[in-house]
């Protein structure tokens, strides 16, 4: 069933796949670093007591939670250009380009994801823990920074690393931006070509492998951090 | 009744029983005691099959357990088991937990099903709660439910793992009652208790293991008078003191 | 920002705006739930099977899962719908390409499907295996086969401990339908899109499409709450027996 496929198309077209696979992971660092500073920000907004801090922070989690990513992709691709405009008032202003786009893009709705995983994972420290710094005299600041969140991120690392992998899956739909990451660049020499099978499957596979690796090696570390702990 | 000859178990290099040989007539109440870890949960599970073992055999009713050819579920149907955390299934009323058995297992119509489990509840003082759910019942209670539960199958024997270490100590002898009064009706029990007063009213022999071995088996008046291992007189020590 | 381009006259076809946008929201549910019976009626028996003792059953289950996880749904959307045809038999290929009816649907449907299974199987496994392995040992000891203690123990009570996860597989489902538009489904995102494209009304077209997915959501979570509640066992805190 395999016959009349021409499989040296992919290391022909090595160099190309090889640029997206750098921008998937690009995208993936990224996005992973802005999301879980920013999900931070919103995790420790929504367990704070304020309204003013807990309603916008829960309402944006909310709405995010809610939406396609395909769907926030597009807001930031097509709105943050005309909001670029409205603010320096300038109509031909260029905006950032599409990478940027997609950058906050991602971070804005990862941020969303990270932070239930920090809020749950703030809420799994012992509340003794909590009374014990203040005991002490330590500020929210400080008993924050230096009991709580350590604490609490040794807990997450596994998953937050397991979303990483979820948001490195993800990175596959800045195709419908026209965003050239390893899945973009494998279409356009499967359309260029007409090499869609062994294109397809070949980018399933390095998909498979990148990510059951990824997550084996995490179960690997899940496995090493509760015995220590 | 029940013939335990030489069973060994083990988990790679750790082994859990050791050449365990014993037996329970017809009739008798044979408690079970040692330290946790000696293995005495285990060998109980063995005995209906919940546990399988690597070495030795045991026959019930000259049916062996461990053969590859034995209805183990029907086996299973004819010993009544109570568990240490009662076991029932929360999502069943009490009622239900007891014909669920009776009625998949052998094969009896719901409404006699449900007339046994009355008669049941009614013999453990609990038909009030016949409707209730296992939750809505103290430790106690829904450990009653559980042996009444094990009794609705008709059972030619029934073993008991540590029925009553989960209970608060308030409850343990309503409990312990209920399983008296099975004793003196001459049901075959296999008991494993840190209870040594139901041990002293109603048993007839008990047997004593530590470190996955049977140390000591002897008859009731013999144990409680004159162990005779060093082991066995260091835990009697212990546990009477309370 | 102009609301009003919703009802004036469409590009094409006749009508106005909103019809596209009803259209969207027509196909994001077919899409959508037709998938989620395959997800869940595949996904549950995949999920069963991964907590069994038998490997020949265990192994295929565990491989299905690996594999749909670890490829992205864009790049399994495509698999479906350009590579599937062109390596099955040809014939079989060649009604593919041609005499299908509604072959981007169909793709997606079940693309979404098979691809949200391996996710249901994951939550049904850990519901099952969230239950103590007493419960297991209960329905066993009372002589139920090892079907019969899934049908009336783990599966009665693994599905209730899995509504909440479930609920989120269901409304990943409606967002994930959204990929669709990749082969050629006009899903509603697909048509916010469009319209922004025939009337650059860019925040309008997506505002409405956001407000659709919010309405999706609310409505979802507030059903399967109301679930919950009826079907919540009364009296159920968490592990039984404590």
């Amino acid at each position: 069933m395999f016959s009349g496929f021409d499989f040296d198309v992919i290391a022909r077209a090595q160099p190309y796949l090889w640029q997206g696979m750098l921008f998937s992971l690009g995208l993936t660092l990224l996005s992973m670093l802005g999301g879980i500073f920013l999900g931070t920000l919103l995790a420790l907004m929504r367990l704070s007591d304020h309204k003013a801090l807990n309603i916008p922070a829960g309402s944006y989690v909310n709405l995010l939670r809610s939406m396609p990513l395909i769907l926030v992709i597009f807001w930031f691709y097509f709105l943050v250009p005309i909001a670029i405009k409205k603010l320096t008032g300038d109509a031909y202003a260029q905006g950032i380009g599409p990478f940027y786009s997609a950058l906050i893009a991602f971070t804005m709705f990862e941020a969303a994801y990270y932070c239930e995983i920090i809020r749950a994972g703030i809420q799994s420290v012992p509340r003794g823990q909590v009374h014990a710094a203040y005991a002490l005299g330590l500020t929210y600041g400080q008993a924050m920074t230096r009991v709580v969140l350590p604490q609490a991120f040794r807990n997450m690392v596994p998953i937050l690393l397991t979303q990483g992998i979820i948001l490195f899956q993800d990175t596959s739909l800045v195709y419908v931006v026209g965003l050239t990451d390893f899945m973009g660049a494998a279409s356009k020499v499967a359309q260029r070509d007409g090499r869609l099978v062994e294109m397809y499957m070949f980018a399933a596979l390095i998909y498979f492998l990148f990510c059951f690796s990824a997550s084996y090696f995490v179960r690997r570390m899940q496995v090493r951090y509760s015995v220590s702990s | 009744m029940i013939e335990i000859k030489n069973i060994s178990k083990w988990y790679g290099a750790f082994k859990v029983l050791t050449g365990c040989s014993t037996k329970v007539d017809k009739g008798e109440v044979v408690v079970v005691c040692g330290p946790s870890g000696s293995g005495k949960s285990t060998l109980i599970k063995c005995v209906n099959g919940l546990e399988p073992f690597q070495e030795g055999e045991i026959l019930v009713r000259g049916v062996a357990v461990g053969a590859a050819s034995t209805d183990l579920p029907k086996l299973r149907s004819k010993i009544g088991m109570v568990f240490q955390n009662f076991e029932l299934f929360p999502h069943m009323n009490v009622t239900d937990n007891i014909s669920l058995g009776q009625i998949k297992v052998l094969e009896r119509s719901k409404e006699e099903a449900v007339d046994r489990a009355l008669a049941l509840l009614k013999r453990v003082g609990l038909q009030e709660h016949a409707l209730k759910y296992p939750g809505q019942l103290s430790g106690g209670q829904q450990q009653r439910v559980a042996i009444a539960r094990a009794l609705a199958m008709d059972p030619i024997a029934m073993l008991f793992d540590e029925p009553t270490s989960a209970l608060d100590p308030e409850m343990i002898n309503e409990v312990l009652d209920v399983m008296v009064e099975l004793a003196t009706e001459g049901m075959t029990m296999m008991v494993v208790t840190h209870e040594m007063g139901f041990a002293r009213k109603v048993a007839h022999r008990v047997i004593f293991m530590d470190k996955g071995e049977i140390v000591e088996d002897a008859k009731k008046e013999d144990f409680f008078g004159q162990p005779r291992s060093d082991r066995a007189q260091q835990f009697l020590s212990k546990i009477l003191h309370h | 920002m102009d609301f009003s381009v919703f009802i004036q006259p469409a590009f094409s076809g006749g009508g106005i705006y909103l019809d596209w946008v009803l259209s969207g929201i027509k196909w994001t549910l077919w899409v959508s739930i037709l998938a989620w019976v395959i997800a869940f009626t595949v996904g549950s028996v995949l999920g069963i099977l991964r907590t069994t003792q038998l490997a020949v059953l265990r192994v295929p289950a565990t491989v299905y899962v690996e594999i749909f996880r670890n490829v992205p749904l864009l790049v399994q959307m495509f698999i479906w719908y350009f590579v599937l045809p062109e390596i099955v038999p040809r014939g079989v290929g060649d009604w593919m390409k041609t005499k299908m009816p509604m072959p981007e649907f169909w793709n997606a449907v079940l693309c979404l499907g098979f691809y949200t299974a391996s996710r249901v199987a994951e939550q049904v496994r850990s519901g099952i295996q969230s239950i103590p392995a007493g419960q297991t040992y209960a329905g066993l000891a009372m002589g139920l086969t090892r079907p019969q203690v899934y049908r009336h123990v783990l599966l009665p009570m693994g599905y209730r401990i899995i509504i909440p996860p479930l609920t989120s597989e269901f409304l990943t489902i409606f967002k994930n339908s959204s990929v669709a538009l990749t082969i050629g489904v006009l899903e509603l995102t697909a048509q916010a899109r469009q319209i922004s494209e025939y009337t650059f009304r860019t925040f309008e077209a997506f505002t409405v499409a956001t407000v659709v997915y919010l309405l999706i959501t609310l409505t979802v979570t507030v059903a399967m709450r109301s679930l919950e509640k009826k079907l919540r066992v009364p009296g159920y805190i968490g592990s039984a027996g404590k």
